[in-house]
């Protein structure tokens, strides 16, 4: 974990409503994909916690959807804008647990850290497919950088106008992969864990506090005792979740 | 060189600044951003007799100017902290430490807080009759005073210790409650806690905290804090841990001279993790700024 201050380099829209930014600074503090930043905003009390897309030496992007006035704010902030910044925080995807072939499904805003975990588990070696979730065709965004990377894309759509119709669930193979990577909205989650026939990685969203594990804003409940979702989390085994 | 050191019922700091009860975990969190032996003291995350999971999730509301918790006394348990956290934070950290104890009968205040004087870890016993987030218990007890004065008097009993009840800034006469607390025998104050608020989702046309309300802190509470601890300071005769919405070393002056001896730093240490240590950095230039020689010199300094 690092505070640190960033530096808008790019700040632009992909899809109505999503963002992508780019930001410099020292990102040496992040250790893995799945983890979150929480970035501090001019006139809101709490942090904005926002997970990682991508991220390399003095460099890190993200993808944010507008949710909320801070998420508004934050699409608006020109290149140049320094943003106060913590890296490094939660624990991020197990990359060992992903077996030859693993599956990543992402839902939306829970998309983003799919990227960085695809480019990791390729750079060992591995076979990863990606599976992403939108409600519909206009929302799409990262479908042509994960196919630059060379590996097997399914888009599935709510209503249709695009690739699979129905939710990722929908696009689901019955099997063939070796372990699940996921991350997205709690019902696909659990659509997802009903569906999955190995074992998985679930990243999940909390209403956070500080994001580095003091105020127990975030705790949840698991198999394997209290957890606090931006410090043992947001990554949970597929063993210990309890819906 | 300027002088920061206060005493707290006989108990040196070597600053006024203590973080709050419930936004320093066990310190152990905050020990990986800064060396914490920098720290006046700090008052760890209120301990209950059994352990707690504390309320469902969302657990936080951001509001102008602060927030809102419910996070309901998550903590793992008298006797597991007296066993285990304060030993694990006496190894990294060889400063003062306050217990804070809160409980839902008297027994049980009772109970923990004669279990947390035996520590050998702790230095200050801080009795939290003022969460509001907890039903039938915590604030319950800091609304009456005669039950504030019951809890202090069974308390002081039972703690060879310092005792220092933390007032709830939601009663109509805070005067009233600090005084039962001095009737009582508390040998301090700690005020104010979390004002209790709530927000509303207007989409969802439902209340954002699983638990409806939650305790409002951060800069937003600040002037009620002042006015409380000038109240409280004008009607007792008990050092006060003053604290709300603190954020800078001018907010520690602020309080001191409102009536406070030390201060607790609680939200801010939330969004900057840094926060207490930037604020004792600070706080030798402040002084000097403000032609401030000791620091115990200003307790009080604006009646």
């Amino acid at each position: 974990m690092k505070r640190g201050l960033f530096t808008v380099k790019v700040n632009e829209g992909l899809a109505p409503g999503t963002f992508r930014m780019v930001l410099a600074g020292d990102t040496s503090a992040i250790t893995g994909p799945g983890q979150f930043v929480n970035i501090a905003l001019e006139g809101k009390f709490l942090r904005r916690p926002i997970s990682v897309c991508d991220w390399e030496e003095g460099s890190l992007t993200i993808i944010y959807k507008v949710v909320g006035k801070g998420t508004d704010q934050m699409s608006k902030l020109p290149v140049g804008t320094e943003l106060d910044i913590l890296t490094g925080l939660g624990n991020g995807y197990d990359l060992d647990k992903s077996g030859d072939k693993p599956l990543l499904i992402g839902g939306g805003a829970g998309i983003p850290p799919m990227f960085a975990l695809a480019k990791k588990l390729l750079a060992q070696g591995k076979t990863p497919a990606v599976i992403l979730g939108f409600n519909k065709a206009e929302e799409l965004f990262l479908e042509e950088e994960f196919k630059a990377l060379r590996m097997a894309v399914t888009v599935a759509t709510a209503d249709g106008s695009l690739g699979v119709k129905g939710f990722v669930t929908d696009a689901m193979p019955q099997e063939g992969y070796t372990h699940i990577y996921t991350c997205g909205p709690e019902p696909m989650l659990k659509a997802i864990y009903d569906k999955s026939v190995t074992s998985g990685q679930f990243s999940f969203e909390e209403r956070m506090g500080c994001g580095f594990g003091a105020c127990m804003g975030c705790t949840c409940k698991t198999k394997y005792g209290n957890k606090r979702i931006c410090r043992e989390g947001p990554v949970l085994e597929k063993e210990e979740i309890i819906w | 060189m300027v002088k920061t050191a206060v005493t707290l019922s006989g108990v040196p700091l070597d600053n006024p600044v203590i973080p709050a009860s419930g936004t320093f975990g066990f310190g152990y969190e905050f020990a990986q951003w800064y060396d914490i032996n920098c720290l006046g003291a700090i008052s760890v995350k209120g301990t209950t007799r059994e352990p707690r999971f504390g309320n469902p999730a969302p657990r936080i509301a951001e509001t102008p100017g602060g927030m809102l918790n419910a996070v309901g006394l998550q903590n793992p348990g008298i006797d597991k902290v007296v066993a285990e956290e304060l030993p694990k934070l006496r190894e990294i950290y060889h400063k003062p430490i306050l217990a804070n104890i809160s409980g839902f009968s008297l027994d049980e205040f009772v109970e923990c807080c004669a279990k947390a004087d035996v520590s050998p870890h702790t230095n200050i016993i801080e009795v939290n009759v003022s969460c509001p987030n907890v039903h039938h218990g915590g604030m319950s007890f800091g609304t009456d005073p005669n039950m504030v004065y019951n809890v202090t008097k069974s308390v002081k009993e039972v703690c060879k210790k310092p005792v220092y009840v933390k007032l709830s800034p939601n009663v109509t006469d805070i005067v009233s409650i600090a005084k039962a607390c001095e009737e009582g025998g508390a040998d301090g104050l700690s005020l104010i806690n979390t004002l209790m608020g709530m927000r509303l989702d207007i989409k969802k046309r439902k209340p954002i905290l699983a638990n409806l309300t939650g305790g409002l802190s951060g800069p937003a509470v600040f002037p009620v804090a002042v006015r409380m601890i000038w109240q409280v300071y004008e009607a007792v005769n008990l050092p006060i841990i003053g604290m709300g919405g603190v954020q800078t070393a001018e907010d520690v002056i602020e309080l001191m001279l409102a009536g406070a001896t030390a201060v607790q730093v609680g939200a801010a240490n939330l969004v900057n993790p840094y926060a207490c240590k930037e604020i004792i950095d600070n706080l030798p230039a402040v002084m000097e700024r403000l032609g401030i020689q000791d620091i115990t010199e200003i307790i009080g300094g604006a009646h």
